[in-house]
């Protein structure tokens, strides 16, 4: 085997099974070493650079919550004054609150002026590292902390922010999801977003077995069933024409609810399993997702 | 060469020599002459230097730490609302212990909205480890921007340095002032050579979490820098002088004070004020001086003591108040002089908030209430009646 140089390296802290410290692996394997990362606060920062270690073996810089897009403007914009901007990768990446909530600002500014950037989301749809408090990425009826189940609540009341459609009003050249569940996808996805010049947008769905209540083990097994059912449609803008979809043979909504703690509350309540099937029906529509027999 | 400027534009010129490669700033006014100044320089072609037009301030600052953190020396600049909505990423900056400059267009800070000068916006992150230089007029401005950059990226600082000018007074206002060549700047400032930075050939973590056993020794060691900053700040006063040919920088500034019975000290475009009704008072035969910080971060405790031993009454002027206790200079003047063993009477007196014009006989009031009951922070030309009026009740 030829000799790799580790870019991330196993050692960090992060819970077992957790879905965005095998994303963020696969980003950084993607996307290669000759890359700088740029990190919002959040459990990825948290869990890979603790003092006096690091997982990386790629320039990382941790500086706040918001403001990966604007700290990474600014290393896109040092790299082009340095005559270096060619050959080095540039990736700001942040968690579903640090992209869809308080990072948005920063990230719309850094769409907007064209910066040759990939800005992925980790998408756990939830607040994780502070305790589960809902983002404006979590998912309609689930149980957070901030958004509990109660007697005149099923939950998070809300549907998911359309991050991806926002990225591409922003007239940027590239916009994906993506899951932990399809790796090779999802790679193939990085390396087609950095060989695009300009600002890529792509938002990975990555389960959290601690906020999701589902077993480490069954990370895998439920980022697919999100797939499956059509609530986490997988698709590709290319200057912004749908250029790709994952085709599903669409399974009902409760293959994938029943998996997770979060939403165990609806399996006696179909009125809003319905609900949930309707924003799923919606997808699979809308994305054109069914795969004809 | 002596030319007649504008201080924002001052501002722009000398931060033109110093060559930055990454400018990056958000408009608010009275700061945006100075950005404006650098875009031209760049859309000219006069400054080879990426330009970035964020979105905040917030994102101002953090572009500007992104490119320092890739190795490149970069500028901002802001006032007021923008340095308040900038604060998280000013604390992080010095956290980080990256080297930039800041020019401060000091104002008021909201509510009420008031664009006018005061140095109220200034205090809110005095304590985030940034150096904080103070101007007095156009000449220093100029001078401490160019210093600013020395003292910042010398490794044995590597904090990052504001420089302070009054909103309008010193922003707005033209004054004759000499601005040095591209061949002396270069000569006192040599390119930023980072001590870490992110670079793909040898891949460095910035921004680590540290738990309770690390976070702390982080945090001593800006302390431990800011002292020995007291050392250094002269140092390349010192070295301005050898290349420039003028006295510019440094901690602290006395005049007349050698046989003073009463001192007024301040900070910024007061202090020429001051120094002017200085001269009328002792042209009535009265022993009056004024003593300038220029170096209000670190707090140059020593030098205050050395220039103030012998001065029996002390009055601390500020365009700040920190509500519900005293004025900051006069907290950190007061606190100077504990364990000494001759403890001179010194007030502390509030003026100029929001623009409030500081006149000649603002001055003359603080030289008459000093000789008078000590007093901690009074507010000078204040119009009781509109206090009356407005808060009666209250």
């Amino acid at each position: 085997m030829p000799e790799t140089k580790i870019l991330y390296n196993p050692g960090h802290t992060a819970c077992g099974g957790c879905g965005q410290a095998i994303a963020a692996r696969l980003v950084i394997e993607a996307a290669g070493e000759n890359t700088i990362i740029v990190n919002n606060t959040g459990c990825l920062e948290v869990f890979t650079t603790k003092y006096p270690e690091s997982a990386w073996g790629v320039p990382f810089i941790h500086s706040l919550f918001e403001n990966a897009g604007a700290v990474a403007s600014g290393v896109e914009s040092a790299l082009k004054f340095l005559g270096k901007k060619e050959g080095t990768n540039v990736i700001a990446q942040a968690g579903d609150g640090g992209t869809a909530d308080i990072g948005l600002q920063a990230l719309s500014g850094m769409w907007e002026r064209g910066h040759d950037i990939l800005s992925v989301c980790y998408d756990n749809e939830a607040y994780m590292n502070t305790g589960i408090q809902r983002s404006g990425l979590t998912p309609f009826d689930s149980n957070t902390t901030t958004s509990p189940t109660g007697k005149e609540s099923f939950g998070n009341p809300k549907m998911k922010k359309p991050v991806p459609e926002i990225a591409r009003a922003h007239g940027i050249p590239y916009v994906a999801t993506a899951s932990v569940a399809f790796v090779r996808d999802l790679q193939n996805k990085v390396k087609k977003a950095i060989s695009i010049k300009g600002p890529k947008y792509i938002q990975i769905h990555v389960p959290c077995p601690l906020g999701w209540r589902h077993e480490g083990a069954q990370t895998v097994t439920v980022a697919r069933a999100a797939i499956e059912t059509g609530l986490y449609p997988i698709f590709e803008y290319v200057n912004g024409e749908l250029a790709g979809v994952q085709k599903i043979k669409p399974k009902p909504v409760e293959e994938y609810l029943k998996l997770q703690g979060r939403f165990k509350h609806l399996l006696k309540a179909p009125e809003q399993i319905k609900k949930i099937q309707e924003i799923a029906d919606n997808n699979i529509k809308k994305y054109g997702l069914k795969l004809e027999a | 060469m002596k030319k007649f400027i504008e201080g924002s534009y001052a501002v722009a010129e000398a931060v033109k020599l110093c060559r930055p490669g990454v400018v990056s700033a958000y408009p608010i006014t009275p700061q945006t002459h100075i950005v404006e100044g650098l875009a031209q320089f760049v859309a000219d072609g006069e400054l080879k230097a990426e330009f970035v037009n964020v979105e905040s301030e917030h994102s101002a600052a953090s572009a500007v730490l992104g490119a320092v953190a890739t190795g490149v020396r970069a500028f901002t600049s802001s006032s007021s609302q923008g340095l308040l909505l900038m604060t998280e990423v000013i604390f992080n900056i010095a956290g980080m212990r990256l080297p930039l400059v800041l020019a401060c267009a000091n104002r008021a800070v909201s509510a009420p909205i008031n664009i006018w000068n005061d140095q109220q916006d200034v205090m809110t992150i005095r304590d985030s480890g940034w150096i904080l230089l103070f101007a007095e007029n156009i000449q220093e401005v100029i001078d401490l921007h160019i210093q600013a950059y020395r003292i910042s990226e010398d490794h044995s600082i590597m904090l990052p340095v504001m420089v302070n000018l009054d909103g309008y007074i010193l922003t707005h206002g033209l004054e004759v002032a000499d601005m040095p060549s591209q061949e002396q700047v270069d000569k006192f400032l040599p390119p930023y050579k980072p001590l870490y930075k992110l670079d793909t050939s040898d891949p460095m973590t910035l921004g680590c979490l540290a738990m309770p056993e690390h976070y702390m020794e982080a945090r001593v060691a800006i302390q431990k820098t800011q002292e020995a900053a007291l050392d250094f700040i002269p140092k390349v006063a010192g070295e301005f002088k050898k290349v420039f040919g003028r006295e510019s920088g440094g901690l602290v500034e006395a005049y007349k004070i050698e046989d003073a019975k009463q001192v007024i000290v301040a900070m910024g475009s007061i202090v020429g004020t001051i120094k002017e009704t200085v001269d009328e008072l002792r042209a009535q035969g009265k022993k009056v001086g004024v003593l300038k910080l220029i170096t209000y971060r670190p707090f140059p405790k020593q030098a205050i003591l050395n220039a103030l031993k012998n001065v029996p009454e002390i009055a601390v002027v500020d365009k700040s108040i920190s509500l519900g206790s005293n004025s900051p200079l006069y907290t950190d003047l007061t606190s100077a002089f504990i364990g000494q063993d001759k403890v001179s009477k010194i007030s502390g007196f509030v003026l100029g908030l929001g623009g409030r014009d500081i006149t000649k006989d603002s001055i003359k009031q603080v030289f008459d209430k000093l000789s008078g009951k000590q007093v901690d922070c009074e507010f000078i030309d204040v119009k009781k009646e509109l206090l009356e009026e407005e808060y009666a009740g209250n």
